[in-house]
């Protein structure tokens, strides 16, 4: 192997490895606060720009949607935003439950109107397409003028005492306090640092459609969980929704197979009763369901954010809130702790993260736990509603409320980026 | 080492410390109490040199071209902070341990710190440059003659600059929570780190001052929170407290 004359080392503040949403966030965040971070990404930013990259749509807590705001995004992502003015969660028995005027004893109805701490005239929230909050925030990553490094392959991670070093494959070496996980559900870095995942597969594949409704959807996002499965009806931009449904794994399969005369009776045969008629757009999608919580936040030098830290369920289109929320709160962190001189990547700064997200994730284990009981029983109810994952636990009673303000955000002490404030 | 005439060294003090050392740097082991301390005296310091220099937080190394002292700088818990912040730090301490502590801490974080095991009336008598903002934290109650020291400390203070007194007051209060409770109760700090009977009121520290041309400003208090873990300003200056004294009149007011 030829020795390259003089091995480049770079340094910054922070090493963002992932480039995806959560890490293009964080990146903007930090920047905002006067950081320098470094983005670095096995693939090229835009292969998440194509089509077929990620046909996923995320509903975007109206306080997380305050950050993105606050970044500067709101202009490019504004156009692509379906306001969500109503989430309707039906637990019922018969196809048709929800779409009655009587609501099945499980429904829940949360209206925009109700949550407090919403400032007038803000919606429960935003359904937008991935693909668009890509864009978006590749678009933002180069006005701001931050390093990517993408595409690179890492050789080697170092989390030592005096800080974090990444040696790449071309044999570049990067060096700062601090290194971000932003590497998904299936965190390489994770691995590195040693740190556990619990959770389980669920045996089942999420499919994802988009489709054109006839009907106006007026912002009402669905979410189902009925004996034949869970589903989702997502209200996007241009009276298109999203839908999303768990299948066996065969079935999914079949369905990615299928051609696109039998994928459209198969989602006029499920979904009719519920959208009215709906015409299949192109791109189908597929994912595997499975929870996985890491055991800690955060090792040595190293913090860990979005999937890498907690991958859940999809039906709901929550995952990506939980990463814009660690988000906000570590920038916070990391943005106060650089003013006052502080180490970045000292175990001192980085417990204050993990204790401010500590919240939610007692709330996300308690869930868990709900769920390994809803696993324990022959119920058929709740054995066809378990496949809903963490939906379901939220459906159940007294977390109504709960549910209600933590679907808006605005749970806890909230850090600056999501009452929409600058760092 | 050299005892000067009038050290203010307290040598059982120095022994004490140095036993503790190695353990400077550990978030977690003996230090952990001053870890979480550090958070509200670091924003305290640096607010009170940005109002007077004139200089914005939000900017990195705010404090580019101003010179720090910090006199029992231990192993270096503020220097290091304070270098980041862009100040030119002189980081001094009795214990030649600690000063080792410190060196090698600094030099792993890429920071360049003047770290001198000395004293201040050592520093003051080798006729060194006076200094830009001089940091006096938790010290003056180990030493054997604060009067004196503390005057030292206001001699090595530039004409515009000021100084921050930290330590523990005497009172009850300070001798349940500080002494009994941090050290024989909860066991944060090894019994014996402090000897109650050397803390000051503001008044003493007042009383030092009476004839010096300072302007002192204080005393602000500072309290932990047990739930979060956090310390926080506050108006208790019943066991922690802070007093600003600054050289020109202008800058500060009396008490």
């Amino acid at each position: 192997m030829a020795i390259a004359p003089a091995p480049q080392t770079l340094t910054a503040d922070v090493l963002i490895v992932g480039a995806g949403m959560a890490g293009a966030t964080l990146a903007l965040a930090l920047q905002s606060g006067g950081l320098t971070p470094i983005l670095i990404d096995r693939a090229p930013l835009s292969d998440q720009w194509a089509e077929t990259f990620d046909g996923r749509a995320s509903a975007i807590a109206f306080s997380a949607f305050r950050q993105w705001r606050t970044l500067g995004l709101a202009p490019d992502l504004e156009p692509h935003a379906q306001r969500i003015e109503q989430i309707i969660v039906t637990d019922g028995r018969a196809p048709g439950a929800a779409s009655s005027t009587r609501p099945s004893p499980f429904a829940l109805r949360f209206d925009s109107a109700e949550i407090a701490d919403r400032v007038e005239g803000e919606p429960l929230g935003y359904l937008l397409e991935n693909r668009r909050i890509r864009v978006a925030l590749a678009k933002a990553i180069k006005a701001a003028g931050i390093a990517v490094l993408a595409p690179a392959a890492i050789r080697s991670l170092d989390l030592a005492d005096g800080g974090a070093t990444i040696v790449l494959e071309d044999g570049k070496t990067l060096e700062a306090p601090l290194a971000i996980a932003a590497d998904g559900r299936k965190s390489w870095m994770r691995r590195q640092a040693g740190i556990g995942v619990v959770g389980w597969p669920y045996s089942q594949t999420g499919v994802v459609a988009t489709v054109q409704l006839e009907r106006p959807h007026n912002g009402v996002a669905h979410e189902h969980f009925l004996p034949s499965g869970p589903f989702a009806i997502l209200p996007l931009t241009e009276n298109r929704a999203s839908l999303v449904w768990a299948e066996s794994d065969k079935a999914a399969k079949a369905l990615m197979a299928a051609s696109p005369q039998a994928f459209q009776a198969y989602l006029d045969r499920r979904f009719g009763d519920f959208v009215g008629a709906a015409t299949a757009l192109p791109g189908r999608f597929v994912y595997p369901l499975a929870l996985d919580l890491a055991e800690r936040m955060t090792a040595p030098r190293l913090a860990l954010i979005g999937d890498a830290a907690h991958a859940v369920h999809p039906i709901a289109g929550q995952g990506l809130n939980l990463g814009l929320k660690d988000i906000a709160a570590l920038a916070e962190v990391l943005v106060d702790a650089v003013r006052l001189g502080e180490d970045l990547g000292s175990p001192i700064v980085l417990e204050r993260y993990a204790q401010w997200r500590r919240f939610d994730n007692v709330m996300l284990a308690a869930a868990t736990d709900g769920f390994t009981r809803l696993f324990s029983t022959d119920n058929p109810l709740v054995r066809a509603a378990r496949g809903a994952g963490m939906g379901v636990v939220n459906a159940i009673g007294p977390a109504r409320r709960f549910f209600m303000q933590e679907a808006g955000g605005a749970v806890g002490d909230l850090p600056r980026l999501l009452r929409g404030e600058a760092l | 080492m050299d005892i000067a005439p009038h050290s203010s060294i307290d040598p059982a003090e120095v022994e004490r410390f140095s036993a503790m050392a190695a353990e400077w740097w550990d978030p977690t082991g003996k230090f952990k109490p001053l870890h979480l301390f550090n958070p509200v005296r670091l924003g305290f310091i640096r607010d009170e040199a940005a109002r007077r220099f004139g200089r914005d937080i939000a900017k990195r190394r705010p404090f580019e071209g101003l010179r720090l002292l910090d006199i029992g700088c231990g192993g270096g818990l503020l220097c290091e902070p304070m270098a980041r912040l862009g100040f030119e730090v002189t980081g001094v301490d009795a214990s030649e341990r600690n000063i080792g502590v410190a060196r090698l801490h600094a030099e792993a974080q890429g920071l360049a710190i003047d770290y001198r095991a000395d004293t201040a009336e050592a520093l003051l008598a080798s006729g060194e440059a006076p200094f830009d903002v001089v940091l006096n934290m938790e010290v003056i109650e180990h030493v054997a003659d604060p009067g004196r020291f503390i005057r030292d400390c206001v001699s090595l203070t530039a004409p515009a600059g000021f100084m921050i007194v930290a330590t523990l007051n005497r009172t009850p209060k300070a001798l349940a929570l500080a002494v009994v409770g941090a050290e024989y109760i909860l066991r944060w700090l090894p019994p014996g780190t402090h000897d109650w009977k050397k803390f000051l009121k503001p008044s003493e520290i007042l009383e030092f001052l009476k004839d010096e041309q300072v302007s002192v400003s204080g005393p602000f208090g500072v309290s932990y929170d047990v739930l979060t873990g956090r310390w926080s300003p506050s108006s208790d200056i019943d066991v922690n407290y802070m007093m600003t004294i600054d050289k020109s009149a202008a800058a500060g007011e009396h008490v």
